[in-house]
């Protein structure tokens, strides 16, 4: 062969030479055994294709790292009674959302029993069980898993259409009429077609964490849960200034905690990724619910964050694109989802190129299916509507100095200052807004423009 | 075309086997040094590869300015040489892309995944 590509899949991997006519060997092939590429196999094999599915992990969910919660709605018209066998550590019923600084924290709490049984709202889970679990689903539907193989590139014809993969197996190419690229974050298969940029740190962040071991009982008595009742706890603040955010999440008898960081705030704080973890460890109000916990695995990954406007195009000749892979988690301040929206893609891209393969047409013309009715569903309806809040959450003020702002008024409202008559709320909110530096016209610009982009 | 695609899929799926958790300091107390980085860093399964997947050109870095990948990696695997370069270790690394994002140099980094069922395992995730 005279192609001199280097054979790895990479950010500087560049296409391949074209290559001939040659029949397909399947209908559809995926790329990536993660919950996008798990639900486009299941939803491409029930609607009749043949279908090989491609994962560089020695099992499903072995690459892969999240938070993390799992919003299991979507899996309802697909997998009837998913609950009763699917791989949960706990049934999330409390959500709090934190406001930090180093030294204080304000507390919303929300907790609702209507959360505790079937059809439950969300759940805690290892991701190496729940993706395993989910490919699983799709190997039964009669999907071919191959794992411990790397999708290196994409085959195309003379006309630039995709026609296949190639792999880093010594047999290495794999014809199909519809590829779809569930390749996660990072996707090489998409910013080798020139449809991702290479590196793109300002709509990207690290997310590191660490899966604490602490026994059953003392999770259920510290968190206040009973039996498999779980909490979600989202953080603001308290991350040195980096734009980003924490969480905590309960799982049968361990506590995962971590950060969300920018990646350019992180670049430039010289700050290493671990000490924010443990600065979250240390605070004083989560410190007491950690205690005497030892650390089981360390995991970093990284969350596209750009929202709507950044998302790459999803479809081209012979080729679609799910998941993190086109940049569908949603990352909204108190939302973090994107295995949902990653299943919810993945499904509609499965049928769409089940259709095309069935009718002998996978080209962009037709594929374009697949994002109309993304924009249909939730998966870019939600996007769309929440456009602004990457940059609003992620902006100076909110992530900087509103949290010192509200820790400091309520802190202000619940000090007795006797013998001096307690101020007017108005000043206390003035003096706030001062202290950290915030005008009174800018808190309630934002605070308008927080409505509009929530609304 | 081989025949390989369409045999029965060895251990595909198989569920992974329990971890040997490395025992930290623990105690929640806090600040750096709850847990030594190395103690960190064992408690992540690889199966490290022949072939080097990220490869550093140390000429790059030398006139690097920013030397953002040395504490923006979470597997603390760029370490600064005393000449200006960096040294760098591929064996423990999580796959995760921040190096090649922050980097300041243009092909300083040449940036692979590992070849297939190689590299960094996570169990839990
Ligand atoms: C720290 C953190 C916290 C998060 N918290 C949450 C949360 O609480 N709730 C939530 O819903 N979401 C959360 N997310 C987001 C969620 O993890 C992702 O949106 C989701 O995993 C996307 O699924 P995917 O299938 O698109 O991609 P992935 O899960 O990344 O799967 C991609 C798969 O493709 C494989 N692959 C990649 N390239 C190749 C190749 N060339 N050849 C073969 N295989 C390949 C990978 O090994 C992987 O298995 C979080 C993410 C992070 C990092
Ligand atoms: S950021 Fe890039 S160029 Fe700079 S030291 Fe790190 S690897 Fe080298
Ligand atoms: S990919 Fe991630 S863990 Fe590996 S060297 Fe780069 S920054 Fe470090």
């Amino acid at each position: 062969m005279a192609d001199e590509r280097v054979p790895y899949a990479g950010p500087g991997a560049a296409p391949g030479a074209a290559v001939g006519d040659q029949p397909a060997d399947v209908d559809v092939i995926v790329v990536g055994a993660g919950p996008a590429g798990a639900a486009a196999a299941l939803a491409a094999a029930r609607a009749g294709a043949s279908v090989v599915m491609l994962e560089r992990g020695p099992f499903p969910g072995s690459k892969n790292v999240y938070g993390g919660v799992i919003y299991g709605r979507i899996l309802d018209t697909v997998l009837p009674n998913w609950w009763e066998e699917v791989p949960v550590e706990r049934w999330v019923v409390r959500r709090s959302t934190m406001v930090l600084t180093e030294t204080q924290a304000l507390t919303v709490d929300f907790r609702t029993q209507s959360w505790a049984g079937p059809p439950y709202n969300g759940m805690t889970a290892y991701r190496a069980d729940f993706d395993s679990w989910l490919a699983e689903k799709a190997t039964a539907a009669g999907a071919r898993l191959v794992t411990s193989t790397v999708a290196t590139g994409l085959l195309r014809d003379a006309a630039g259409r995709v026609v296949g993969v190639r792999t880093d197996r010594a047999d290495g190419e794999l014809r199909a009429r519809v590829v779809i690229a569930a390749d996660g974050v990072n996707s090489f298969l998409a910013k080798e077609s020139g449809l991702l940029p290479k590196a793109d740190p300002k709509h990207h962040t690290l997310g590191v964490k660490e899966v604490l071991s602490l026994p059953r009982e003392v999770i259920d008595e510290r968190f206040g849960l009973r039996g498999q009742e779980g909490l979600d706890i989202e953080m603001l603040g308290n991350t040195r200034g980096i734009p980003g955010g924490g969480f905590l999440y309960t799982n049968s008898d361990t506590v995962s905690i971590g950060a969300v960081l920018a990646l350019p705030g992180l670049a430039a704080a010289k700050v290493r990724p671990e000490e924010i973890i443990a600065d979250l460890k240390g605070h004083p109000a989560i410190a007491p619910y950690l205690r005497g916990a030892t650390v089981k695995e360390y995991a970093a990954h990284l969350i596209p964050e750009g929202g709507y406007d950044h998302m790459p195009p999803l479809h081209a000749d012979g080729l679609l694109i799910a998941g993190d892979a086109a940049g569908m988690t949603l990352a909204a301040g108190i939302w973090l989802e994107g295995v949902n929206f990653a299943i919810g893609s993945g499904l509609v891209a499965g049928r769409v190129a089940a259709e095309a393969a069935a009718a002998g047409d996978a080209s962009k013309k037709r594929l374009a299916r697949y994002r109309d009715e993304l924009e249909k569903q939730f998966v870019l309806a939600d996007h769309k509507r929440l456009r602004g809040a990457p940059e609003i959450i992620l902006s100076e003020r909110i992530q900087r100095r509103y949290p010192g702002l509200v820790a400091d008024l309520v802190e202000s409202l619940f000090t007795v200052t006797n013998p001096e008559p307690k101020p007017g709320a108005l000043a206390l909110l003035r003096r706030a807004a001062k202290r950290n530096g915030v005008s009174l016209r800018e808190l309630a610009r934002d605070g308008v423009r927080i409505g509009k982009v929530f609304r | 075309m081989s025949r390989f695609w369409f045999r029965k899929p060895v251990g595909a799926a198989s569920a992974p086997a329990a971890t040997e958790a490395a025992e930290g300091m623990g105690g929640g107390g806090g600040r750096l040094g709850d847990i030594a980085f190395e103690d960190r860093m064992a408690t992540v399964d690889f199966r490290v590869g022949e072939r080097a997947h990220i490869v550093v050109d140390s000429d790059v870095c030398r006139s690097c300015t920013t030397r953002a990948c040395v504490t923006a990696c979470p597997a603390n695997l760029f370490a600064p040489t005393a000449d200006g370069g960096i040294l760098f270790n591929y064996e423990q690394c999580f796959e995760c892309g921040t190096c090649y994002m922050v980097c300041n140099g243009e092909g300083a980094l040449t940036w692979t995944y590992p070849d297939g069922g190689q590299g960094v395992v996570f169990r839990q995730g």
